[in-house]
């Protein structure tokens, strides 16, 4: 019966103590943001009301919660800065993500066909930038692609251009950044699931007269897409919520959720508001979300 | 054959240039003699020099490393925790919530989460500051150390842990005698993420950070919003150095260990 009572004990404390914590400071301020998403900004600290309190008994409290409004909602839809916001984060993520895969697949096919002895190094080198700071690399593509930067006098040098280009802050930089931020996050799951790929399949497609063109496109896509979606998931949930490359390689015409939710906050100081735009953003996301959550579950049962 | 091989190389020479050219530029200008960035005016370690001397950096630098120290601990203990709980429980009330917990975060838009815990933080009139950025960093590096440590769980063979309860072994020692030797690789690597991501978060403390709780990625993105300097190229390569040095240790740590285990297996 004591021995009983400890397993019970070790297993309660194992799942109880993380279990808590997420939904102390993880689940719990997502309804705290939806509840402000509702209240009005007001001049005071915190600025927003009505605050929600229970001390004063529930009809109280009853009658705060009916004096919230959907006018914050209403706001996002009839201003034309945020529905552009989340229009444009959508398709800069989305055109983004394709341009990671494009260069990310052809890496990740060569690491997995590369000598098993390379492999290990290349892997490494792939983890590494990840490890890294995100702000330093994106920094690191101010100075490359300013008007009088490296990259503009790389090219007035070997004489392709004759006038620098513009590239920092135009939406070009912000692809780029996002596709150099966010490569190891693709790479890394389409290697693992080329790597395991049983090479006999090839073989025997090959031995049967077929190109290796059509090999790769009847049996080893198929194979990798489970990395695809993986890969493609990492890079595009985040991209649409980006705020550090769009703040600093993008123009202002660029106009994507993560930096307006942070004007909106930092700037203007209209909490509902910027509790609205995350409640709305994070609606979009939850359809990718649940299609990775459920990839990733069958990933590691697949390995049990 | 040898045209799919020149592919290869070709694909991967594109792509390692593409991750490693702007690093490596950036550490070459923060040797640069001249104040701009981009014109090279021979070799100089002033801009090292200059930032040593900059006390609003060095007070950030320690803030940040107090911050990462303390929330990479604590984040491993939990995130380790959650694992185990993932992998040795199949069905508890609210699993699904607990393991949507563990992953959400893990691509959750930086901006959601940051504005989420500030607005808990200001409801429950909590201070805004060190402690803020701490709880903060706890909260979404503990979901990395859950899916690292438990990747490694997945392979983990449970024989061991029955033969050591068979023969007597109390719950407690068995797991401090066979499962944490196994699978602490996994924890120093899951501690290794968790210290890097809180060193490298500049959205989530600035919003839970206070006056007096400027951490060093807030610093420098302050910085580079008036412009690109040496001196910051000096800390980021700094920075970069760190690291690099860190995670190279780590995995060499973490392949002796996986030979170890191959060669008694």
């Amino acid at each position: 019966m004591n021995a009983l009572k400890r397993i019970f004990g070790a297993r309660f404390v194992l799942i109880g103590v993380p279990y808590l914590w997420l939904l102390a400071l993880f689940f719990i301020p997502f309804l705290i943001v939806l509840k402000i998403s509702f209240s009005e900004p007001a001049i005071s600290i915190p600025p927003y009301s009505p605050k929600l309190d229970v001390s004063n008994g529930l009809v109280a409290f009853w009658q705060q919660v009916r004096e919230f409004g959907f006018e914050n909602y209403v706001f996002l839809f009839e201003e034309p800065l945020f529905y552009r916001s989340y229009l444009s984060s959508l398709i800069i993520a989305g055109i983004a993500t394709l341009m990671t895969l494009l260069i990310g697949y052809p890496m990740a096919y060569a690491m997995a066909r590369a000598p098993r002895s390379w492999r290990a190094i290349l892997l490494m080198l792939v983890i590494l930038p990840f490890w890294t700071s995100f702000l330093i690399r994106v920094y690191a593509w101010i100075g490359i692609l300013k008007k009088e930067g490296l990259l503009n006098q790389a090219l007035l040098a070997i004489g392709v251009i004759s006038e620098p280009l513009t590239i920092l802050n135009t939406n070009a930089a912000v692809y780029i950044g996002i596709v150099y931020s966010y490569l190891p996050f693709l790479v890394l799951p389409l290697y693992a699931s080329l790597e395991r790929m049983d090479d006999s399949l090839l073989e025997a497609a090959q031995d049967l007269g077929c190109t290796q063109l059509k090999a790769f496109w009847t049996i080893t896509f198929p194979i990798s897409l489970p990395g695809v979606a993986a890969g493609c998931f990492l890079v595009f949930i985040p991209a649409v919520g980006e705020f550090v490359i769009p703040d600093l390689l993008g123009g202002s015409e660029t106009l994507m959720i993560g930096r307006t939710l942070w004007v909106e906050f930092f700037n203007n100081r209209d909490w509902p508001v910027a509790s609205a735009v995350a409640v709305i953003l994070l609606l979009i996301l939850v359809v990718p979300i649940a299609l990775f959550q459920n990839a990733q579950a069958r990933a590691e049962e697949k390995v049990l | 054959m040898k045209r799919s091989g020149w592919f290869n190389i070709t694909s991967l020479v594109f792509g390692f240039s593409f991750l490693y050219l702007p690093i490596l530029l950036l550490v070459i200008f923060s040797f640069n003699e001249s104040r701009l960035v981009t014109v090279w005016g021979g070799f100089s370690t002033k801009w090292y020099r200059e930032m040593w001397q900059n006390q609003g950096l060095i007070d950030a630098a320690w803030v940040t490393l107090r911050v990462g120290l303390l929330s990479a601990t604590i984040a491993t203990v939990l995130g380790t925790m959650a694992a185990l709980a993932l992998s040795r429980h199949k069905r508890f009330a609210g699993r699904t919530l607990f393991s949507g917990m563990i992953y959400a975060p893990l691509v959750m838009p930086e901006v959601i989460t940051g504005l989420s815990l500030l607005l808990l933080f200001v409801a429950i009139d909590f201070a805004r500051g060190f402690w803020a950025v701490t709880l903060a960093h706890i909260t979404f590096t503990m979901c990395f150390v859950a899916v690292v440590v438990q990747s490694r769980l997945v392979t983990f063979d449970r024989s061991l842990e029955e033969a050591a309860s068979d023969l007597g072994c109390p719950p407690a020692r068995t797991f401090f005698l066979i499962t944490l030797p196994v699978i602490a690789p996994a924890i120093i690597a899951g501690w290794m993420l968790a210290f890097t991501l809180s060193l490298d978060d500049l959205v989530i403390a600035s919003f839970t950070s206070g006056p007096g709780a400027t951490t060093l990625p807030m610093k420098i993105y302050s910085q580079v919003r008036l412009g690109v300097t040496p001196e910051i190229n000096a800390v980021c390569s700094i920075l970069l150095a760190l690291v690099t040095t860190g995670v190279l240790i780590a995995s060499y740590i973490t392949r002796t260990e996986q030979r170890r285990d191959q060669t008694t297996n």
